[in-house]
């Protein structure tokens, strides 16, 4: 019987250094299949490296000697001693292994929970194999089915569900201040990497016009190319306070860079249009006393910290959830995977064979006039030979080697022509 | 009738349990649920009012029972026609259940005949007064609602904390927008059914207006819901100053509805007293 295995490492077990000892690029992983298959003992192997993990997954009859052939073999490939990295590894046998990958799969098993990049890491990682075919049979139905449960953790359970990066935090906040953020104005103090990643995103969500206030008038220059938006004299943030409905802070000023004074003076000429302030700066930029004016909306850093830890939370306990669907869809893996067994395929074979037979000779009895005892005993013991015969030979090559060259695609084609049910 | 009036209740209690568990859950299916039931619940409402209004000749409004029975119907018939305008899924969280908690109320008040018979209630000004009233402050009712909810996301958003409502509320900005258009709405109509109504006291008694305290506090609604408007648009009082006044606008107009009747004299007494 094959077995699945999975060995690895990730960034739970193993520290970062490590990893990066590790990772394969996509031309390694490349390579890496090809080498990896090459031995007898693997029949299907797939590699999957992340900044986070670097995981195994193979077919084998032997798992030991499988197991051996993985870490010599990492070892080998990135010049690392075993005994460096082997204290880190997990090894996952069958159905550890196709729930590990399956949580892999849906983000369970993330860092930051829910975070999509993995399936699409994974589906890449499996067209590599599929490419070399170093996939077969089981990894192939494995991995569909790993993209099957991504897919409905997703769409079933909220763990993807809000933000946990304190850029995009900001941008949802945004969303529950003004419904779109389509064509509102931007204001972005100072620079940073933090605060440009966020007017990225609000980018993204198709703001109107950006303007730049820098303490050196070119840099702002400069960063507003990039943003394809205005520059403005850091002197005149006050003047367009009136104008713009969301201001992103980020300066090195050891004092307020906005006054409560100031945007209470805007708001009257703004109208009480709302205006949002994010302020990422530490120390402050804007004066927290702002948030407490009718329609003006203050967040620091720590009040999106806030935010971003009770969304993880809340994914944390979405992902309980996950798990359970992943649970059935292993057990219905498992199933499958059952049915590729030998024994149980040819018991199902004969049964199917048998059946038909019966039921042919049970309506040909009856349609016999008065058929003698004999008569009937002739016609039992003719199909009982009928049933051996056919069989005789299917169970032969089930069991031979020649089968077991490929034996879980002789059993699964089998049950495919015969239509047997699991 | 009593089995109109539960198969009414029915349906509403069945819209409320809707748009809770939709509340919680958060899934379409159970907000257009509640938004059907409602709309059930709407036409076995309007059939009980027809049906009443057959028997007495007219608009059954001379009593508590029936303004109230009007009342929750022109909230609920506001409420189908305006959602279909407004992205505000939550709102039947408030309608539904004020809809039946007002039916129940009417249904438990006893059904008193009209003391005079007379032909004051036959009247197109008098019909286009009374239907045009009730629209506008079912308006008004939304938009105290819509204030409400304004109240509650905004201190979350101000007080930082990602609570329940949070989650569940949409931006500021709609649910300010959306009370704002419920407000001019309201306003507009409720002008229409006080114009009406003067001309029709003009016929009846002769003069526009005559101190009446209905009158007077009719009128208080009135400017209250005049000055909110004028504020939004001359000096951008919107957010949470306009939702205050959306709510305080309401109870000034719970008021006028049935605190005048039960407190003061008036022509309008008997409508709304027992």
């Amino acid at each position: 019987m094959l077995n699945i295995l999975l060995i690895g490492l990730n960034h739970n077990t193993a520290p970062i250094d490590i990893r990066e000892c590790i990772a394969f690029s996509t031309d390694e992983t490349e390579q890496a299949l090809k080498i990896l298959k090459q031995d007898e003992v693997i029949k299907e192997v797939l590699l999957i490296s992340t900044c986070n993990r670097v995981e195994v997954l193979l077919v084998t009859e032997n798992k030991s000697k499988a197991v051996e052939i993985s870490k010599n073999f990492i070892s080998k490939f990135n010049q690392i001693d075993i005994s460096k990295f082997e204290k880190h590894l997990y090894i996952h046998e069958d159905n550890e292994a196709v729930r590990h990958i399956f949580r892999v799969a849906s983000s369970l098993d993330s860092m930051i929970v829910g975070e999509p990049q993995i399936l699409g890491q994974i589906k890449d990682a499996y067209n590599l194999a599929n490419e070399n075919k170093s996939s077969g049979l089981i990894l192939n139905r494995l991995l569909s089915r790993a993209f099957f449960v991504a897919k409905r953790v997703r769409s079933e359970t909220g763990i993807g569900g809000h933000a946990v990066s304190i850029s995009y935090a900001a941008i949802e906040l945004g969303r529950k201040i003004f419904d779109t953020l389509e064509k509102k104005k931007v204001l972005l103090i100072g620079a940073g990497e933090m605060a440009e990643l966020a007017v990225e995103h609000l980018l993204r969500n198709k703001v109107g016009k950006i303007l730049v206030a820098n303490r050196t008038f070119e840099r702002g220059v400069v960063l507003a190319q990039r943003f394809s938006g205005n520059a403005i004299r850091f002197e005149e943030i006050a003047d367009y306070l009136n104008q713009v409905d969301v201001v992103v802070s980020s300066t090195g000023a050891s004092d307020f860079v906005i006054t409560r004074k100031q945007v209470k003076e805007a708001m009257h000429s703004r109208r009480n249009r709302p205006i949002f302030f994010i302020d990422i700066a530490v120390p402050r930029d804007i004066d927290p006393k702002i948030n407490r004016l009718a329609n003006t909306y203050v967040y620091d850093i720590d009040d999106l910290k806030g935010v971003i830890e009770e969304n993880i939370e809340d994914r944390k306990r979405e992902a309980v959830i996950g798990e359970r669907i992943v649970d059935e869809v292993v057990v219905h893996f498992q199933q499958w995977y059952d049915s590729l067994d030998v024994v149980p395929t040819i018991v199902a074979l004969r049964k199917k064979i048998d059946d038909i037979v019966q039921g042919e000779c049970g309506k040909l009895l009856q349609t016999l006039s008065h058929p003698s005892e004999e008569d009937q005993q002739a016609v039992t013991r003719m199909t009982n030979a009928l049933v051996k015969k056919i069989l005789h030979n299917p169970t032969l090559f089930l069991k031979s080697d020649d089968a077991n060259e490929n034996k879980s695609i002789s059993i699964d084609i089998t049950r495919k022509i015969f239509n047997i049910e699991d | 009738m009593n089995f109109l009036v539960i198969t009414t209740l029915i349906f509403y209690l069945l819209s409320t349990a809707g748009y809770i568990v939709y509340l919680f859950l958060q899934k379409d299916r159970l907000y257009r649920a509640g938004y059907y039931l409602l709309a059930i619940g709407f036409l076995c409402h309007a059939v009980l009012v027809c049906a009443e209004a057959f028997i007495v000749g007219h608009i059954p409004v001379h009593n508590l029972r029936g303004t109230l029975l009007v009342a929750g119907l022109t909230i609920a018939g506001v409420f189908l026609v305006l959602q279909f305008k407004f992205k505000l899924k939550i709102l039947g969280v408030y309608v539904a259940p004020l809809t039946a908690s007002v039916l129940f109320i009417a249904s438990r008040l006893p059904d008193t005949p009209m003391q005079q018979i007379n032909n004051v209630f036959n009247s197109v000004w008098l019909i286009s007064h009374i239907i045009a009233i009730f629209i506008g402050e079912a308006s008004f009712a939304l938009a105290c609602g819509i204030g409400i909810f304004y109240l509650v996301q905004e201190r979350a958003i101000k007080n930082k904390t990602q609570g329940f409502f949070f989650r569940r509320l949409p931006s500021l900005e709609l649910i300010d927008n959306t009370g704002y258009r419920c407000i001019i709405i309201g306003f507009t109509v409720l002008s229409v059914g006080l114009v009406t109504g003067f001309v029709y006291a003009e016929f009846v008694w002769g003069r526009f207006w005559s101190w009446d305290p209905k009158e007077i506090w009719s009128m208080i609604t009135w400017l209250l819901y005049a000055a909110l408007l004028h504020g939004r648009i001359s000096t951008g009082w919107r957010g949470r100053k306009a939702a205050i006044m959306s709510i305080v606008g309401f109870v000034v107009l719970l008021f006028t509805f049935f605190g005048v009747n039960f407190l003061m004299e008036g022509h309008h007494g008997e409508f709304t007293r027992f």
